[in-house]
């Protein structure tokens, strides 16, 4: 049982960490209650699909602002849209606040800017996904254990 | 020869002493036999003689002494024995008329003297009345005067032509030399000369009043003759003839305080002005006694007038104030009224205006507050909190005030728990009250209803007002509030003589007392508690930053609900009691349903709270749309998702309760959508709800919604208890618009 503890203790401490760093926010905590008998890797799938769908965003916005002549910003746009959309789904805070400012440059059409937070938002998404792989790898370990995962408030 | 005893022969020679007699007796026979004719003839001639007897008598006395003369004549001569009968029988008759004569003249002389003195009274008496007729006629003349000159003063209400008047029409009538008016100066010692008939523009001249003439003037009403060498009468430069005569009489000023309805004017405190009235030098004429009663009576005349006229110079200027009072007034209210308006204008503007930086301050600040922060960086987040919160207190109770002032603030009158109300301030005054070691002590009667019907709000706002204040102004002790039924002995002892309470069936009087042992307040000062914005400088509150609003709004609250409040303190140092009594009413019955609804946590705190729900949740964002769904299984809804408009209405069946669309993503026109949807059912039991789901916090979108016809709008993100209450809310109302 120590075990489970200690793991249950790491896990309460690093999501408490991500949350005051600022990489999840409440939002993600509601995904977390959702999380059920039903749905036991309700959360994981999520994350999977949030993942997928950054990347595959990510791909398009680099390629759209790659092009030299005449950038469509309204691709750009849109695909910045969806990604504060599923940030915000998901909960990823950082993600999303990098994503207020990516719309502001794109309506403002700085292509400077625009790449300047697509570097960003790359590098967060990198970091949150890091992160995430952690936190389900502990919860894994936990379950492994034959504990069960402590709710974080 | 000698004398014999025989008759005579005729011619005897005494021839003519003989002669003489015969001729005499003739005469005398002749006027004896005239004088009746006489008479007879004029007896005739007069229509009166009532004697006539006596003249009969009288006849025949003379006719019979004329016969007795005649019958004489024979006498001398020898004579018959018949002649000498006749003569006895004559003689004998006359003696006996003339006999009765003297008797009956006895008595008619002194009746015939008698109608001499008649005749003489009679002449007296015509003489008399001649000289009285002379008198009324010089009276009503006098009085015609009289009327005439009266109708020349009263026909004109100006001070000047009155007195100008009355001079030329009584120098006319009287036939005056001169006549003059003296007027008593304004410091009343001195007679001053205002007008006169015959010189224009009297130059001033002056008499001192305390003159013994001018006294004995003023002292009668009657007209005085006067010296002509009397100050008051040397109106001309001396003159070598005999002046006429000069009379004067007093002419009252009447004021207005004169006249008292039952008590006519004293002659005491009056001023009087002099009239002197001259003769002609040299007539010689005397001042009658007729003309002495109209000049008196003029007199008395032109103080009436005066006195009309001086009062209706007054009621003039009065009027001429008063309508400058009312031009005044008018446009004072006229200003006073648009200034209310202005008022109200900007109340109206800045209500809003102010509310909504404050509230953006203090959402924001809070939300800064929940973020990570230095503790310095706390410490200012709290204190422009703290700061925000004073501020739109401030802002809400001015605007509070305003309102109640309008008379347009109402009660929201509805059913709540006594006793939660009291609980509540107690645990809200708790923190401060500890900070501050203050022990804070609740009481409630036992008698006192659970549950009243009233405004719960406004009283819960004054009774936390009250205590908060007690506790504000108490540095150390303790506090106590007791609340009970007021009883009718007691609800009179209040100092308002304009709170009537009136107990009836349905209402009860509450009445709490917040008792503190804090600083106190000076009697004198307690009127003014409850005016708005006075301040008690005295006691040494300016720290406790309270705005003077605070008993304003809880005096207005209370007598909106028909109460009363006021402050009793012993005096500085001793504590004060604050005590307040409003009316509520008492619900007929205590019934569950009445109650406002409590939201109760659901029972099933988790999977099955809308058990197979059928839901539709169109997204094209895969994440959103997964955590969604998700949420919604958990909810226990059957959930279908589809990432297309498409795809939406080509499942959409009536057997979904609610749609859920995310409205915020390009290329899917939602709107469109939904009138499609509205289409495809007519029926309004058969359609579906249809949410929108968006993370647009702006008016412009909540508007779109609702004019495109959906039922509801949920701003992501939304939580799990979000989304339950949402959904409760929908199936119960159909409708669920989130504040924005």
């Amino acid at each position: 049982m120590d075990v489970v503890n200690q793991l249950q203790r790491q896990f309460i401490d690093y999501s408490a960490s991500l949350h005051r760093e600022g990489f999840l926010d409440d939002q993600f905590t509601q995904l977390q209650k959702l999380q059920d008998d039903n749905s036991p890797d309700f959360v994981v799938e999520v994350a999977s699909l949030f993942f997928e769908d950054c990347e595959k965003l990510i791909n398009n916005m680099a390629r759209a602002l790659e092009q030299q002549q005449g950038v469509d910003f309204k691709q750009v746009d849109a695909s910045v849209h969806q990604l504060k959309g599923s940030s915000s789904s998901i909960g990823a805070m950082r993600v999303k606040d990098v994503c207020i400012a990516f719309r502001s440059f794109c309506e403002a059409q700085n292509r400077e800017g625009c790449l300047r937070c697509l570097q960003q938002v790359t590098h967060e998404y990198s970091l949150l996904k890091n992160k995430l792989q952690t936190l389900f790898r502990l919860q894994q370990q936990i379950l492994a254990a034959g504990g069960s995962i402590p709710v974080v408030e | 020869m000698e004398s014999c005893n025989c008759i005579e022969p005729q011619w005897p020679p005494d021839d003519l002493l003989m002669k003489y007699q015969y001729i005499s007796d003739f005469f005398i026979a002749l006027a004896y036999f005239s004088i009746p004719l006489e008479l007879i003839y004029f007896v005739k001639k007069s229509a009166v003689f009532p004697y006539r007897w006596v003249l009969v008598q009288f006849g025949a006395f003379i006719v019979l002494c004329g016969a007795t003369h005649l019958i004489n004549l024979w006498t001398f001569t020898v004579h018959s024995r018949t002649v000498a009968s006749v003569m006895t029988t004559a003689k004998v008759l006359t003696a006996a008329v003339s006999c009765i004569t003297a008797l009956m003249l006895v008595h008619i002389i002194p009746d015939l003297l008698s109608v001499k003195t008649r005749e003489l009274f009679l002449k007296n008496k015509a003489a008399e009345l001649d000289r009285e007729m002379g008198l009324i006629r010089t009276q009503e003349e006098t009085g015609r005067h009289v009327r005439m000159l009266t109708h020349e003063i009263r026909s004109t209400l100006d001070r000047h032509t009155i007195l100008k008047t009355t001079l030329v029409e009584l120098g006319r009538t009287l036939a005056l030399e001169e006549c003059a008016l003296w007027m008593p100066t304004r410091t009343g010692l001195e007679l001053q000369l205002s007008y006169t008939l015959r010189q224009q523009n009297p130059v001033g001249y002056t008499v001192p009043i305390h003159h013994p003439v001018i006294n004995q003037v003023f002292s009668s009403n009657r007209a005085v003759k006067i010296s002509p060498n009397c100050p008051v009468a040397r109106l001309r430069p001396a003159r070598k003839y005999m002046p006429g005569e000069v009379v004067a009489v007093r002419v009252p000023l009447l004021h207005l305080s004169n006249f008292h309805i039952n008590d006519w004017p004293e002659l005491s405190t009056k001023r009087y002005a002099l009239m002197v009235l001259m003769l002609p030098s040299d007539s010689a004429r005397q001042w009658h006694v007729h003309e002495l009663e109209l000049v008196e009576v003029v007199a008395d005349q032109v103080a009436v007038a005066l006195s009309h006229a001086a009062i209706l110079e007054e009621s003039m200027r009065a009027r001429d104030l008063l309508m400058e009072q009312n031009v005044a007034l008018d446009l004072a209210r006229r200003e006073a009224e648009t200034a209310i308006r202005a008022r109200n204008d900007f109340l109206a503007v800045m209500n809003h205006e102010m509310r909504t930086p404050m509230h953006a301050i203090i959402a924001l600040s809070s939300l800064l507050q929940e973020t990570e922060l230095t503790p310095e960086q706390r410490l200012m987040v709290e204190t422009i909190l703290k700061s925000s919160n004073l501020l739109a207190t401030l802002i809400n109770d001015v605007l509070d005030l305003s309102r109640l002032e309008d008379g347009s603030l109402q009660l929201d009158l509805g059913t709540f728990n006594l006793y939660a109300v009291f609980r509540e301030v107690l645990n809200l005054i708790k923190p401060i009250a500890s900070v501050k070691k203050l022990h804070v002590s609740l009481n409630l009667a036992p008698d006192l209803p659970e549950y009243a019907v009233g405004d719960e709000k406004r009283l819960m706002q004054t009774i936390l007002n009250i205590v908060g204040n007690a506790v504000k102004f108490s540095k150390e002790g303790s506090i106590s509030i007791r609340a009970f039924v007021a009883k009718l002995d007691t609800l009179r002892d209040s100092k308002a003589p304009e709170f009537l309470p009136v107990l009836s069936d349905n209402h009860f009087y509450l009445r709490v007392q917040v008792k503190d042992s804090g600083s106190g307040i000076n009697p004198l000062d307690i009127p003014k508690l409850f005016t708005k914005f006075a301040q008690n400088q005295s006691t040494g509150t300016r720290n406790s930053g309270g705005s003077g609003l605070g008993l304003a709004i809880c005096k207005r609250f209370v007598n909106l609900m028909e109460g009363h409040i006021w402050i009793e303190s012993e005096g500085l140092g001793k504590g004060c009691t604050a005590i307040l009594i409003v009316k509520l009413g008492i619900p007929e019955r205590v019934n569950e349903s009445k109650l406002p609804y409590m939201p109760k946590m659901p029972a099933n705190h988790g999977q099955t709270a809308f058990p197979g729900l059928k839901v539709l949740v169109m997204d094209e964002n895969g994440v959103s749309r997964m955590v969604t769904k998700g949420l919604l299984l958990h909810l226990g809804c059957n959930v279908t998702m589809v990432g297309s408009s498409d795809e939406c209405l080509r499942l959409v069946s009536h057997e979904h309760k609610v749609v859920f669309m995310d409205i915020c993503v390009p290329g899917i026109d939602s709107y469109g959508i939904t009138i499609r949807i509205h289409e495809k059912f007519t029926k309004r039991h058969e359609r579906p709800l249809l949410v929108a789901l968006t993370g647009n916090t702006d008016k412009v979108t909540k508007e779109n919604c609702m004019r495109a016809g959906m039922d509801g709008l949920i701003l992501k993100p939304v939580s799990l208890d979000k989304m339950r209450s949402v959904l409760t809310d929908l199936l119960e109302h159909r409708v669920f618009f989130e504040a924005i």
